[in-house]
């Protein structure tokens, strides 16, 4: 219960901050064109980040990381050695700093007591931005990306800011071609294949425009969400009812509430009125890991390949 | 729970006709005219509460697929499986669960504005509200996974009953002679107490407080037979030993002591009456949430309607307050469809204005 509902508000505060700050992460992370040019940061180093322009004085070396997937991240260039905390929800990788600090709420004097030279973030609602340039610590917004493109754009940036450039590009390029053979391994429909993408069991969805969305329709898919009336208000998050569900009857079924909720295929052919879904009657109800789901890190790639997966079942049955 | 109930001493047998009353106290009423109002009221909810819904369903194939199931009649339907899933396992549930709720709190609150003399009593007065409410926080916060929906209910029940048995309890050996004053004191006193640590338990687990939030506010949207069968029980019982107080309930209107005069044992008929309530409240707002409004504005809008006395307000209440529930569902998975409003905003929101209105236009003498 808890996860969910810290997740799927994580993800609409960072997608209001990530909507309003398209424009401005593209500057820093456009800069350095010439790749093989500036592999390497020259510090001080200006970002134009989500949260304006910040300046990092030298390559930190006590970062804190209130960001899930910022934390993956970083571990995924190699900067691992200078975090020094992550936040209490930062559950991967396994022997990354874990602590108690609430990414939500978070405590200014519970971060400075690591002493911090870098403090990164998936959005900032409570002007942590502010409070921590009093004490000199720049903070680094990198909120929910709303595309694979901004997902690599925060790689990069994160690699500016760490010091490690090459190896976020590597990160990068490695990631858009597992996802390329997996697109190109799965199996082609020409209709496209509905499903139903569960963050809770209030029935909250995604749209195939959100982030996650425009993975899954990278093999052909299409979120049964979109036909639902405040799709767009709802920022690609709207609700959706069992009866909305059931009349839609989508093809597949994807569960990204396992771990929090402890749903399963079974449990779902258990709700009432829902054992009739194509999705139930074929087995095609799939059920994802929450944390890899509500995140835009390097695991994106697993994720991708678990509904794959699950596809080539379905050509193959 | 409390199925075996104390019986009423002989004067208090509810069905005898009240010989010994005098006729002041008791006129001659006919229930059977705003009874007929009522159960057209709750048919003509019913019908829309199963033919209106996110998925467009046609009336004609509602009505198709429903004559096609019911048994002995051989008639066949051309409804998809999945049209008949949306009525029968959806839109049914919803609609029946949603009549029993609406019973319970209409009937409860008319039964607690009888014993307590108070027009502002409803059926969350002695705290099945505060006690429901932090069984059910205590679940949400401190339960994972799917254990939090299969417990949620039984702890919601169970926080309600010891709820109203601590201020009952309280209430009643506080010192003095209890009275009805003592016992809505200790009321607020427990209600204010489980309050307080339901709102510490949210504040130590923050995220949860959308999932509380929630809970709070009301939902029939995931109504199952499930849920129909867990609480069919506790309200039949409930409303059927009410219903046996109506009479008794017109007489406490002229005061206990006057009660008392007349042979009728008045903290005997609030105990039971208030037990009746609790349980059939408890296992209402267990499944629903804690739909709120509809204790304090159905009896009333049936009282200025039609008839103060409680052999017409008791069941038209029930009957006219599940129907208003079930029409305020409808409203509440909608609007915004397929997202869902919490019905308790819908109550309010609508019952408020409805209520006010009839308040106005009845003293200046337009009803």
């Amino acid at each position: 219960m808890a996860r969910t509902k810290r997740r799927l508000l994580l993800a609409l505060v960072a997608g209001t901050f990530g909507a309003t700050a398209v424009g401005a992460t593209v500057i820093s992370t456009s800069l350095p064109g010439a790749a093989a040019v500036s592999a390497t940061t020259t510090y001080p180093v200006q970002i134009a980040a989500a949260n304006g322009k910040i300046t990092i004085p030298a390559r930190p070396t006590a970062i804190v990381s209130m960001s899930p997937t910022a934390t993956e991240m970083l571990y995924a260039i190699g900067a691992g050695s200078q975090v020094k905390a992550v936040d209490s929800y930062s559950d991967y990788p396994k022997d990354a700093p874990h602590t108690k600090l609430d990414a939500l709420t978070p405590n200014v004097e519970a971060i400075v007591a690591y002493k911090p030279d870098l403090v990164v973030v998936a959005g900032d609602t409570t002007g942590l931005t502010a409070e921590l340039a009093k004490f000199g610590v720049p903070v680094l917004s990198d909120p929910a990306a709303t595309s694979l493109n901004q997902e690599y754009q925060q790689f990069d940036e994160l690699g500016v800011a760490t010091g490690h450039l090459a190896q976020a590009k590597a990160e990068v390029t490695k990631i858009k071609g597992q996802i390329k053979n997996i697109v190109a391994a799965a199996p082609k429909h020409t209709k496209p294949i509905t499903y139903y993408f569960e963050l809770d069991q209030t029935y909250y969805s995604e749209t195939s425009s959100t982030f996650i969305g425009q993975v899954l329709g990278l093999l052909g898919m299409k979120s049964i969400a979109d036909a639902a009336k405040g799709a767009a208000s709802s920022g690609g998050y709207p609700q959706l009812s069992s009866e909305f569900i059931i009349k839609a009857n989508p093809d597949y079924i994807f569960l990204a509430d396992t771990i929090c909720c402890g749903q399963n295929a079974k449990k779902v052919a258990k709700r009432p009125g829902w054992a009739v879904l194509t999705a139930v009657k074929d087995g095609h109800v799939v059920g994802l890991n929450d944390d890899i789901a509500s995140r835009w890190g390097p695991r994106i790639v697993d994720l991708l390949s678990t509904v794959a997966h699950s596809l080539n079942h379905h050509s193959s049955t | 729970m409390s199925t075996t109930l104390p019986r009423p001493t002989k004067v208090t047998t509810p069905d005898e006709p009240a010989r010994e009353t005098p006729a002041a106290i008791l006129p001659r009423v006919s229930a059977r005219r705003p009874i007929l109002v009522a159960v057209v009221a709750l048919i003509g909810a019913m019908v829309v509460g199963v033919s209106v819904g996110p998925a467009d369903i046609s009336l004609p194939t509602v009505f198709s697929a429903l004559a096609g199931h019911l048994p002995f009649i051989h008639y066949h339907s051309h409804t998809s499986a999945i049209d008949w899933d949306v009525i029968w396992q959806i839109r049914l549930p919803g609609v029946v669960l949603g009549g029993l709720v609406g019973a319970m709190l209409a009937g409860g609150g008319a039964a607690y504005q009888g014993v307590f003399r108070n027009p502002l009593a409803d059926p969350y007065l002695l705290g099945v509200a505060a006690g429901a409410g932090l069984g059910a926080t205590l679940v949400i916060v401190e339960g994972s996974g799917s254990n939090v929906s299969t417990f949620l209910p039984f702890a919601a029940f169970a926080g309600a009953v010891v709820a109203v048995a601590m201020t009952y309890l309280v209430g009643t050996t506080s010192g003095r002679r209890a009275s009805t004053a003592s016992i809505v004191l200790a009321g607020v006193a427990v209600a204010a107490l489980l309050t307080a640590i339901q709102t510490y338990l949210q504040q130590q687990h923050e995220p949860d407080l959308q999932g509380v939030y929630a809970w709070i506010l009301g939902s029939l949207g995931t109504a199952s037979w499930a849920d129909v069968r867990l609480i069919l029980p506790y309200v039949t019982l409930s409303a059927v030993v009410l219903l046996l107080h109506r009479r008794l309930l017109d007489v406490l209107r002229v005061g206990e002591e006057e009660a008392g005069a007349l042979g009728i044992n008045a903290a005997r008929v609030r105990l039971i009456v208030v037990a009746a309530a609790t349980l059939g409240t408890a296992a209402a707002v267990s499944v629903s949430g804690l739909i709120g409004f509809v204790g304090i504005i159905v009896p009333h809008t049936v009282r200025l309607l039609s008839n103060a006395s409680y052999r017409v307000v008791l069941p038209v209440s029930m009957i006219g307050g599940a129907a208003f529930l079930i029409l305020a569902n409808v409203v509440a998975l909608n609007v915004q469809a397929p997202a869902e409003i919490p019905i308790g905003v819908v109550t309010a929101f609508v019952g408020a204005p409805f209520f006010l209105f009839l308040l106005r236009s009845r003293r200046t003498g337009v009803l």
